[in-house]
């Protein structure tokens, strides 16, 4: 089934809503929803600290309150609150300022797609002002470039952010997913052939597994496992410099958001940290906390290919020795990069290699510390925000976007699975399970940036000999 | 036509060119819908010819079939007048997946065509090449030149030339310059066509030996017979109308001898030895493919069909090859009961000139030519039913066009000619086109039962559907409504026996009381099984019960599919204007320009189905469109 139909969303009538403020640009951020539900889903996650109910806020003002979810406060707002056609849009425009930080914007996203919104496309706004006749078709055009310009490098930021580990998941669950799809089509288009038939069983079993690989995914994605927006940090260091006591500092389960999910943290690409309110995603190679001298052993080149694409690296270096050729090379390779320096095992007395690390990467940025004594990690971690808050350090809104779609692809391949099963348990015939595997496939291609063309049917006449 | 030789022999509306399975259909709802048409054949025994397998159906083809007769066409009434055996497959599967496919004997089914044919008002049957459309300075068609240098004026023309346009038949080194079997092929036309601009390519298929049924040992082989209550496939009749005895088909395998007679040969095949150039279809393998393809097989099925009641020839499906006739005979007698087979026509594989569909319209008017119609093979599908759903299309296209009204069109959520007629004409296939229910994304909804109340309506306003039909099928629609808001009201309540009968079912028995419809929804019920505990049912026919069964039982599934719709009709009703300049859109990327502007989609939503047009550039088309 044409999945390009699915993946459009170009529908005028809805309210779609999205980050609308770079996020780390500074301590607030703002969630835009524009659309004629945006007020009715205001009401849904909005209780104004004054008691008044939502609807009689009026047009262009600002109401203080909190944003609830599930029974829980997400984040403490101001809430602009502007009816059609005196807007941005010229439609209903809701903006909530946010103050929590970036976990909180996120969250008061996910309330708002939660209750009815839907995630807005790249410019979507503007088209809407656009298309409602608030811009002219020059600026439109100009936001059309911006469009198809971030649209290329979004979809690239997502594969690259998403790594190679997950994208593979992801695959491996889309291919078993097909090979399924592929056995029922063919049993269907050529009921005569003596291929071997799926039986409803069997395929009953594969969307389970199917099921419980992508809430496996959504539960990591829920807790910033997937979840993109945040700093990309990678520590370099050679061996035996204390590399794996500071992540495992930095994991320990105050600062965790993610706690081990078993079978999962083998694969996770990164581990997703929140570190003085600043989402901090740690890259790593496999295996990080089960096979903790791995990381050792694939050496510091391997770490370099993983510096390229990192926001910022924390640099460890032995304090009780001299700087060799390896400590060299790492400075030198940070050197106009955003790094910080950790000079570790202070407590064992200094070497004196601090002013030299300074003449490499600043001295704010070089700091004494001992991950085992826990001394100077503080300022380690009030350097970073320093960064962040600066401005030195930031994250993409494009970054935060695309985690919240990837979830929502993975909300839907949820559900249609879940479908699959009920009709497998329900005694329906075969047919009926295609539509939902369908729609499962073309949800986790979403993510992917995959579209499901002729998969289906490519898959049936690679797979099975058929044909008169 | 300067040539002494041309003269104006006869004027009509609409000329077919072919007179195959489109062609047979277009003719027909041209006539019939009162417009002076003249059908062209290379040989008039040739009308509704069947080269290939000797079927009418299958899966999403026999959906085509039943659509076609809904509109008001006649291939299912020319098969349930001329099948040997007829069977109802998939019915484990689902409704939407029934398939219903008959044999047919090839000589009745072209006898009975071309009697309907010869006996339909405002229709004349012409053997001759047409060897060149003939148009105004508009590039509109105004006639259209035969061999001979006759020449017929007309208003619009369709071209269903089929496989038969600068046609071959290749076996080993054999190279035969003819149409399909044996036939003489079209070898001016394609020049014609080139001349007005249109791009043509070449494409191939095949088919398996005919072979002598006095020959094969049908007690090494798997008899295979048709249902007992067979089912028609045209609205117009029921199950006793058509009711006749049968003749089986048999089944039969390949083993890794006659594998290995085929991989000795590979280098004997045109096809492996690249004489052939044309692309062939995946699901049309020739065994060589299936044997280089699936190396691990060690054996393939074989069917052998009956070709007709008063012939020995048998067809031998599964076999289609371009193999000497030497390796053909050794390889077919290593097939157990076919030890001593006599081949009566050689497997063949034959390459023919067709379009690039994307020059179509959706009414398969051309793009750049006015008037000039196509259907059928020549767009580059593949299957009888294919060509005549496209036939019928045509037909109703092209009397529309004289008429000066608006053409007809059907989408991908009416039925598998909308989504087939789609398909063919905005994705560039590169390979012949099969219909297959996998791909038409409602096919809950484009189900084989319920065809008549898809397009009844439909055929009937173009004045394809008698009044008798008509009100027949008023009638239908009727009972099938009145009966399922019935079953919606009816409450059963726990008495011993509903119990009973739930308890033989198989299926929870009831502790309170339920609605009849929450029953028939169960798996293990159904509307029939449920009879002896709703005595106020009214005595309904077949059809209706069916209906009735269906549309409760999958009720969720199909409100859920409606839903899908709903969304694809939005993105459908979006037009992208006629004259739209392309490269005005800003910022789509130059794949995606250059699709657009070739296929020139009529909405949103086709160019969103364009390979290579990105959601992106949707989006970019959306703000330019404003």
């Amino acid at each position: 089934m044409s999945e390009v139909i699915m993946n459009l969303k170009v529908n005028l009538d809805d309210t779609i809503a999205a980050i609308s403020t770079p996020i780390g640009s500074g301590g607030i951020g703002i969630v835009r929803l524009s659309g004629s539900e945006a007020i009715t889903i205001l009401k849904k996650i909005f209780i104004p600290k004054s008691g008044k109910p939502v609807e009689e806020i009026k047009s262009h003002t600002i109401t203080y309150g909190n944003i609830v979810q599930d029974g829980s406060v997400v984040d403490e707002v101001l809430v602009s609150l502007m009816k059609a056609p005196k807007t941005y849009t010229k439609e209903d425009v809701v903006e909530i300022n946010c103050h929590g930080g970036t976990a909180a914007v996120s969250g008061v996203l996910r309330a708002c797609l939660k209750s009815g919104a839907r995630l807005a496309e790249g410019g979507e706004f503007t088209k809407r002002a656009f298309l409602n006749g608030r811009i002219d078709l020059a600026q439109a055009e100009a936001v059309a470039d911006i469009i198809s310009a971030k649209t290329d490098a979004s979809k690239k930021a997502a594969l690259s952010k998403l790594g190679g580990r997950l994208s593979e998941k992801i695959r491996k669950i889309r291919e078993s997913i097909l090979l399924t799809e592929a056995t029922i089509e063919a049993a269907i288009e050529y009921p005569e052939h003596d291929e071997e038939e799926v039986t409803t069983a069997t395929a009953e079993e594969a969307a389970k597994k199917a099921l419980s690989d992508v809430r496996g995914l959504i539960d990591g994605a829920a807790y910033g496992k997937i979840i993109t927006a945040g700093i990309n940090a990678v520590i370099l260091g050679k061996p035996n410099v204390g590399k794996s006591s500071f992540l495992n500092y930095i994991l320990d389960e105050d600062r965790a958001i993610v706690t081990d999910i078993a079978g999962t943290t083998r694969d996770a690409l990164r581990e997703s940290v929140n570190i003085k309110g600043i989402p901090v995603n740690i890259t790593d190679t496999a295996g990080i906390r089960q096979t903790g001298d791995v990381i050792e052993k694939i050496g510091v080149d391997k770490s370099f290919e993983y510096a390229d694409s990192a926001d910022v690296i924390f640099i460890m270096l032995d304090g009780s020795k001299a700087l060799d050729e390896t400590d060299i090379k790492i400075l030198e390779y940070a050197k106009g990069r955003k790094a910080i320096a950790i000079i570790n095992k202070s407590d064992l007395g200094s070497f004196g290699i601090e002013n030299e690390v300074i003449s490499y990467i600043g001295e704010e940025n070089t700091i004494n510390a001992s991950v085992k004594e826990d001394m100077g990690l503080d300022d380690v971690f009030e350097r970073l925000k320093a960064m962040f808050l600066g401005g030195e350090v930031n994250i993409s809104d494009e970054a935060a976007v695309l985690s919240e779609r990837n979830l929502s692809s993975l909300r839907a391949a949820e559900k249609s699975l879940e479908n699959v099963i009920a009709t497998a348990e329900g005694g329906f015939p075969q047919d009926f399970l295609s539509m939902d595997l369908t729609d499962a496939y073309t949800s986790l291609g979403e993510i992917l940036g995959e579209s499901l063309e002729e998969d289906v049917i490519d898959k049936i006449f690679s797979e099975f000999c058929l044909g008169k | 036509m300067e040539n002494s030789n041309y003269y104006t022999a006869d004027t009509c509306d609409v000329v077919v060119i072919g007179a195959g399975h489109a062609g047979c259909e277009a003719a027909l709802a041209s006539a019939r819908m009162g417009l002076k048409t003249i059908i062209f054949a290379l040989n008039l025994d040739s009308i509704a010819m069947m080269p290939c397998n000797p079927s009418i159906g299958g899966t999403s083809k026999g959906h085509l079939v039943r659509e076609i007769d809904a509109l008001g066409g006649e291939m299912g009434k020319n098969i349930d007048k001329t099948y040997l055996q007829s069977r109802m497959l998939n019915t484990g599967k689902g409704p939407a997946v029934y398939s219903l496919r008959a044999q047919a004997d090839k000589s009745k089914y072209h006898t009975e065509m071309k009697r309907t044919m010869e006996n339909t008002p405002n229709l004349d049957i012409k053997q001759g090449e047409v060897a060149e459309i003939l148009t105004d300075e508009n590039k509109k068609v105004i006639g259209v030149r035969i061999e001979s240098g006759n020449i017929y004026e007309c208003k619009a023309a369709i071209l269903c030339t089929g496989t038969y346009l600068k046609a071959r038949c290749l076996y080993g080194d054999t190279i035969i310059e003819s149409g399909p079997n044996g036939m003489r092929n079209s070898t001016q036309l394609s020049q014609s066509l080139m001349s007005l601009g249109i791009k043509l390519q070449r494409f191939k298929t095949g088919t398996p030996a005919r072979v002598d049924k006095r020959s094969l040992d049908f007690s090494k082989m798997k008899i295979q017979k048709g249902d007992e209550k067979t089912v028609p496939f045209s609205f117009e009749n029921e199950h006793k109308d058509i009711s006749r005895e049968q003749i089986p088909c048999y089944l039969t395998y390949t083993n890794n001898e006659t594998h290995k007679i085929i991989r000795e040969n590979l280098d004997r095949s045109p096809l492996y030895g690249g004489v052939i150039k044309g692309t062939g279809p995946r699901y049309c393998p020739s065994i060589e493919d299936k044997v280089v393809r699936f190396e691990d097989r060690d054996r393939h099925q074989l069917f052998i069909e009956p070709e007709g009641e008063d012939t020995n020839e048998m067809y031998v499906q599964g076999m289609s090859s371009s193999l000497p006739a030497d390796v053909q005979i050794r390889m077919y007698r290593t097939v157990p009961g076919m030890e001593n087979v006599k081949i009566m026509r050689n497997a063949y594989a034959i390459e023919y000139d067709c379009l690039a569909a994307n020059q179509l319209k959706l009414s398969l008017e051309m793009k750049d030519v006015g008037g000039l119609f196509c259907a059928g093979q020549f767009n580059g599908t593949s299957g009888y039913e294919e060509a005549a759903a496209q036939g019928i299309m045509a037909g109703i296209n092209a009397a529309l066009y004289v008429k000066g009204e608006k053409p007809f069109l059907l989408d991908r959520s009416e039925g598998y000619i909308g989504v087939l007629i789609d398909d063919v004409v905005t994705k560039t296939s590169k390979e012949p086109y099969r219909m297959m229910t996998s791909r038409a994304e409602y096919r809950l909804l484009l189900r084989q039962d319920n065809a008549d109340l898809r397009l009844t309506e439909y055929g009937r306003k173009l004045g394809l559907i008698s009044d008798e039909r008509y009100a027949a099928f008023l009638e239908k629609k009727r009972l099938t409504e009145d009966e399922i808001k019935r079953v919606k009201k009816i409450n059963i309540g726990p008495k011993p026996e509903v119990n009973r009968l739930l308890r033989e079912l198989g299926t929870r028995e009831l502790s309170n009381g339920a609605k009849l419809s929450e029953l028939i929804k169960r798996p293990e019920a159904s509307y029939d099984a449920l009879k002896e505990i709703d005595p106020e049912r009214p005595n309904l026919p077949d059809e209706v019960r069916e209906q009735v069964n269906i549309q409760i039982k999958y009720e969720d599934y199909i409100a859920r599919q409606i839903e899908q719709v709903q969304k694809f009709k939005k993105l459908e009703g979006r037009v992208i204007p006629e004259d739209i300049d392309y490269s005005l859109v800003p910022s789509l990327r130059i794949e995606a320009r250059q699709k657009l502007e070739n296929i020139r989609p009529v909405n949103i939503g086709q160019a969103a189905r364009i390979s290579g047009v990105s959601p992106a550039d949707i989006n970019m088309l959306l703000v330019y469109l404003g």
